[in-house]
């Protein structure tokens, strides 16, 4: 069964159709390259996986069971974490307050609440050893190279078990060999069964990573099969409509 | 494995107690202040004497409670001018309620909630209508000292009703040989102190603070925690204003005029920052610590007092010039 399937999925804004029936399946710890163009509908696609838009028509299910997002709240509680472009990180606190900000472990003492420090080092240190990145859980944020941010923000999905990763362009920003260890991470997730959707831009990322790999143009799905059935040449010709579909 | 995890998350970049004790703002500022207390017991004769101590560290006081609670809105990223007409709020509820012969819990109550009014004021119009916390509180400093000479009529209250002696007697005595509002700062920077550091509400105080956006995405009730915060920023100055008037016996409408600037100076000094994420409650009394002792060696020294406001205005500016230095050697902006 597949942990996310899309049938049908169309959105628009007003007399703006950004997505006409877009169809697709992910499966369990599979990579998903998703590509097109700036206004392919790239980002509402992401934003209606992720909670943020209600598709106007289609059907869209995770593990099997139909799902209707009315807030980016109601994707996380389904399975779906989003990291952002800009990581939604706070510069200031530790990578283990990132990691749990807002989910605090607490402990009890009395009637007071009091933060958890040692259990959430420890278990942010856990994930990061799981997604063999050299981030150290008490670090702060602001002290990190750009692969490490990303590290956090991934740990803070692991953090819930989500079954899909939404990542919107993690590798645009960042040094060689920063892309390296990103791409690294998006391996330890598929290896640990978390599905991945990867939104790029970068041809050679997408390829040395993703399973799968779909196009849209102009709000439909021109492209979806196996990367290893394609390649970067024929790719760049669906996104820029030189080839019709594939 | 579970060694490199061990030693992954005993590290903490590479510092050693001291350096990481060192490399705080906060530990400068407070050795300048003893610096200072031991410089001015050397030079006069007049410092250390207990009639000098008990009045300084009743003056820096009230300025050390309100910035704790200046602090907690500078780490959100805010700014709260309207504490100190909080303070002339609160203290003139106090007074016209006491005056008109009801007791002083009645009338501490009544003004701490006339402060309180003025942060849930602010704190609604910042977090849930948007509106820019500068120009908020300016409304409410220039409403809140206007509302208070309306309650008044603009005159002076020095009689207190049957509670008069009670309510000079916990803004002015001493318990255990400190005086009263000496203890009520030090019991708010340790609770503080905790809260900040311990409690979910701290962490998320302090993330909002760093990145705003990143904490709603992280479903923290950013708009509620702001809310809390300009409270907690007029109850800090609702407890001042009691007090003080206490320490006063008097109360006039000019009482904490210009107080923000001085709070705002402190928190500053003590290593808050305005553009968010950081400052301690030790910074904040620490802060206004140094600011007394200057205030204090000015007047013992001979100096006309006409220099306070460069000594204190040239601390702000060493204080976070400090803090850019220390950045910029450590490779980040």
């Amino acid at each position: 069964m597949p942990i996310l399937e899309m049938s049908g999925i169309s959105k628009n804004f007003g007399a703006i159709q950004a997505l006409s029936d877009v169809s697709l399946k992910l499966e369990a710890g599979q990579v998903l390259g998703l590509m097109g163009d700036n206004g392919a509908g790239k980002s509402t696609l992401a934003k209606v996986i992720a909670g943020d838009h209600r598709p106007s028509d289609g059907v869209m299910k995770i593990d099997g069971q139909q799902v209707a997002f009315g807030k980016p709240m109601d994707a996380r509680r389904a399975g779906v974490e989003i990291v952002h472009q800009d990581l939604a990180l706070c510069d200031n606190l530790t990578a283990a307050s990132n990691v749990f900000l807002g989910r605090e472990l607490v402990r009890r003492i009395g009637p007071i609440a009091f933060l958890d420090y040692a259990a959430m080092f420890k278990r942010a240190g856990e994930l990061f050893v799981e997604l063999k990145s050299e981030t150290r859980p008490r670090d702060l944020v602001n002290k990190m190279s750009g692969g490490q941010r990303q590290a956090v923000a991934i740990a803070r999905a692991l953090l819930t078990d989500a079954k899909v990763v939404l990542m919107d362009e993690p590798t645009a920003a960042i040094s060689v060999r920063q892309i390296v260890e990103v791409l690294n991470l998006i391996k330890r997730l598929r290896d640990n069964g978390v599905s991945v959707i990867l939104i790029s831009h970068r041809m050679p990322d997408v390829f040395s990573v993703a399973d799968k790999i779909i196009v849209l143009r102009r709000g439909r799905l021109v492209a979806n099969k196996a990367a290893s059935q394609s390649s970067p040449e024929e790719i760049t010709g669906l996104i820029t409509g030189a080839i019709e579909t594939a | 494995m579970s060694t490199t995890l061990e030693k992954a998350i005993e590290h903490s970049e590479h510092q050693s107690l001291m350096s990481r004790v060192t490399n705080h703002q906060v530990f400068w500022v407070f050795m300048a202040a003893v610096a200072a207390c031991v410089a001015l017991t050397i030079l006069t004769d007049t410092f250390a004497t207990e009639r000098n101590l008990f009045n300084v560290t009743r003056n820096f006081a009230f300025v050390g409670i309100i910035s704790i609670g200046m602090t907690a809105v500078i780490a959100t990223g805010g700014i709260d001018l309207s504490v100190g007409s909080s303070v002339v709020m609160s203290a003139m509820v106090t007074g016209i309620v006491m005056a008109a012969g009801y007791p002083f819990w009645l009338a501490g109550i009544l003004a701490i909630l006339a402060a309180l009014g003025i942060g849930l004021v602010n704190g609604v119009l910042i977090a849930y209508v948007k509106m820019p916390p500068f120009v908020v509180t300016l409304g409410t400093l220039s409403i809140g000292r206007s509302l208070a000479m309306v309650l008044s009529d603009n005159k002076m209250i020095w009689e207190f009703g049957p509670d008069h002696d009670l309510l000079l007697e916990i803004g002015g005595g001493r318990t255990y040989g400190l005086p009263n509002p000496l203890l009520v700062m030090l019991a708010l920077a340790l609770i503080m102190g905790i809260m900040f550091r311990w409690s979910r509400w701290g962490q998320h105080v302090f993330a909002i603070g760093g990145n705003e956006n990143a904490a709603t995405k992280a479903g923290i009730a950013v708009k509620p925690v702001k809310v809390s915060i300009y409270m907690f920023s007029a109850l800090t100055a609702g407890i001042t204003g009691v007090l003080e008037v206490g320490w006063l016996g008097g109360i006039t409408t000019n009482l904490g005029q210009a107080m923000e600037l001085t709070v705002i100076a402190a928190a500053v000094i003590g290593g808050a920052n305005l553009a968010g994420g950081s400052g301690t409650a030790f910074g904040a009394i620490v802060g206004a610590l140094l600011i007394e002792v200057i205030r204090n060696s000015l007047i013992l020294l001979g100096i006309s007092t006409f220099w306070q406001g460069a000594f204190v205005g040239s601390f702000i500016i060493l204080a976070v010039g400090f803090e850019r230095i220390r950045n910029f050697r450590m490779g980040s902006t």
